[in-house]
């Protein structure tokens, strides 16, 4: 897995609460059998119309709004717990999810594939979102090692948390599989005892 | 330390506790199905290891599945791929498949339960989230992503922290016309879409004492509605009666030694929850919802909340409906009923009762999925399938379905659907489709009207 140690960077803005998995990633695009392609496919019913006409008013087809940084509504990533839309959020160029909340699952997929999500107070999201507003360049940096996230231009900082042992696993670029590989024998040794 | 159900399932499953970190956690059974599978496999070949225990995996067909013809070979190419490349990694990992055609088919969430590979005081775990819905038999079942898919196929075990604890109760007698699904919609409804995100719920009370297995399937089913990663109720009498003598249910010796175990399996008494709701069972009617989230629940006859934020602004003006006004009289041209909430017999016969003698509206397309082969053949044997095609309505052959639109079952864009399913989300039913989600009794009732009513007033 890629290695996340700090990103500094303009962010796209989503002022939408409860964006779930299916607005991330429809389903009708999730009969691929390898991870690749899902990128073009992000938020694609609300980046097109029926047609296949750009929705000007959505905020990924608007010039302005640009990076690696992705910051949105209260609650992203509910419902399905397709890996798919962490996959699509990562393949599109984003490296970051901001948001007030996020769904279990989803949160655990992100931080499976190389991209953090950083939560943060309600009043700070809505600090990001205005500042984004009033200046699309405004940046924003996200600094893993010491969990802090920055608005540059007003030097408003917060501090976000993250599991001790997710942290480690992204800064190093570790996945679950080699550390699960590495217990096998305990694996094996639980089976001994285990009652089902 | 006083323990909950939770608690003692739980910590019967840790491998091993990291320090500051995660447990690893032990899973008795992992379902698998074609469409968040294929990645894993792919990690563990790109890693040249093989799937530690093939034995305790059991894989279905069912996401993409047509409900039409499945004797004939899927015509959606990508689709087709799909499941054939289910079939090659199961038939290369020993894996037990019950494909398209099997006997044993079915959506995954209905198949294992009434095959009795769902079990009391299991810990499951399977690419999808409703996977929550096997907690009603005392399990520990949560949906996972396809990095955890390919973790489980690794190890067996998965790398999670401990949920903290919610308990919802629900205490005294339902009124008539009020189902298990109308309970989780108003529990949700109250509650609201996060409230249970980071938990893992149980649902207490005579309400659910009282609920038969496949009432406690529903409600179980949409926890992760409301964001808990999974929910649980005691097993008792009910639910040894149910998983007693199916076909991988424990037998003789066997299953009396276990029942013992399963008996324990009960929160202490003043064991404590990290949050805790109560509800009067007699508040609850049947529901809808109105908007773009499960949470977006109301009476069947009671107006959509005028509380407007950007949000919920953006949820009415998708679904078409006004602030202030109910649901009751919109024109309905599609009901959907099916799904891994509510496609089990119990929701075909409530159906059934109430469609039996009357035909559904002229403007109504109305669509019967069963959950399983062997819910389609219960269905047929008794006799459930002439009252729903004398009155009009299409009995298909089992899958997903239209709950997700992943096959041919598509809502029409701008249309909306009664559904029994779980997600009325932006276009879940097909592109631009407008989703109200319901009870089997209130998708019926909505047919045979091709309107909302209020049909409460015409149950005996």
């Amino acid at each position: 897995m890629e290695k996340f140690v700090t990103l500094t960077d303009t962010a796209v803005p989503l002022e939408i609460e409860n964006i779930d998995t299916d607005q991330i990633i429809p389903a009708r695009f999730l009969k691929a059998t390898d991870k690749a392609g899902f990128g073009e496919n992000l938020f694609r019913d609300w980046r097109f119309d029926n047609e296949g006409n750009i929705k000007k008013d959505f905020p990924l087809n608007q010039e302005q709004y640009q990076g690696q940084i992705l910051v949105a509504g209260d609650n992203f990533g509910c419902g399905s717990s397709r890996e798919h839309a962490a996959w699509a959020i990562k393949a599109y160029g984003f490296k970051v999810v901001v948001s007030s909340y996020f769904a279990d699952i989803f949160k655990g997929n992100s931080l499976n594939n190389g991209l953090l999500p950083v939560q943060v107070s309600p009043e700070f999201l809505a600090e990001l979102l205005k500042a984004i507003e009033e200046n699309p360049k405004t940046e924003i940096k996200i600094d893993l090692e010491n969990q802090v996230i920055t608005l540059l231009e007003k030097q408003l900082e917060e501090r976000f948390d993250i599991d001790a042992y997710k942290k480690v696993c992204l800064v190093n670029g570790f996945d679950d599989i080699d550390f699960l590989l590495s217990k096998l024998e305990n694996i094996k040794a639980f089976e001994e005892k285990h009652i089902a | 330390m006083k323990k909950t159900l939770f608690d003692k399932i739980w910590d019967a499953h840790v491998v091993e506790s990291i320090p500051n970190g995660p447990d690893i956690l032990y899973i008795d059974k992992h379902l698998i199905h074609e469409v968040t599978s294929p990645q894993a496999f792919q990690e563990l070949k790109d890693r040249n290891i093989p799937v530690f225990r093939p034995d305790k995996t059991v894989a279905t067909a069912d996401h993409n599945t047509p409900t039409e013809n499945q004797h004939l070979p899927v015509k959606d190419l990508l689709s087709r791929k799909q499941l054939k490349e289910l079939t090659q990694n199961c038939e290369e990992n020993n894996i037990t498949l019950y494909g398209l055609g099997h006997p044993y088919n079915g959506i995954v969430h209905v198949m294992a339960p009434e095959l009795g590979i769902t079990q009391p005081g299991m810990t499951m775990v399977c690419g999808d989230s409703h996977t929550s819905t096997h907690g009603a038999f005392g399990t520990i079942a949560f949906g996972i992503g396809t990095s955890q898919v390919a973790q489980v196929f690794a190890s067996q075990s998965l790398l999670v922290q401990k949920p903290k604890k919610l308990r919802v109760n629900v205490n005294g007698k339902l009124k008539k016309g009020v189902t298990p699904k109308d309970v989780i919609l108003y529990i949700i409804s109250e509650l609201g879409t996060n409230s249970g995100t980071g938990y893992f719920c149980e649902y207490a009370g005579n309400v659910f004492e009282e609920m038969s297995m496949e009432g406690r399937m529903t409600v179980c089913n949409m926890s992760i509605e409301m964001g808990a990663r999974g929910g649980l109720i005691a097993p008792d009498q009910t639910t040894y009666d149910y998983v007693e003598g199916r076909e991988f249910a424990p037998k003789g010796e066997a299953f009396e030694k276990l029942k013992t175990y399963w008996e324990s399996l009960k929160t202490d008494e003043d064991a404590i929850f990290d949050q805790e709701y109560s509800f009067n069972a007699e508040a609850i009617e049947p529901m809808v919802t109105y908007g773009t989230n499960p949470g977006m629940g109301i009476k069947i006859t009671q107006a959509i909340p005028t509380n407007s934020n950007k949000s919920s602004d953006k949820a009415l003006e998708y679904m078409g409906f006004t602030a202030g006004k109910s649901l009751i009289d919109t024109p309905i041209n599609y009901i959907f009923i099916g799904s891994c909430t509510n496609s089990r017999i119990e929701d075909f016969r409530l159906a059934a009762s109430y469609i039996k003698g009357k035909k559904k509206a002229d403007n109504v397309n109305a669509l019967i999925v069963p959950g399983s082969r062997q819910v389609a053949a219960q269905i047929e044997e008794e006799g459930l399938h002439t009252i729903f095609e004398e009155a009009g309505f299409k009995l298909r052959q089992p899958g997903c379905s239209a709950c997700l639109a992943m096959n041919d079952d598509k809502i029409p864009a701008g249309e909306y659907c009664v559904s029994t399913s779980n997600r009325n989300f932006e276009g879940r039913q097909g592109q631009g489709s407008r989703t109200i989600l319901a009870s089997p009794l209130t998708a019926a009732a909505t047919a045979i009207a091709g309107k909302i009513v209020d049909f409460t007033k015409h149950l005996n």
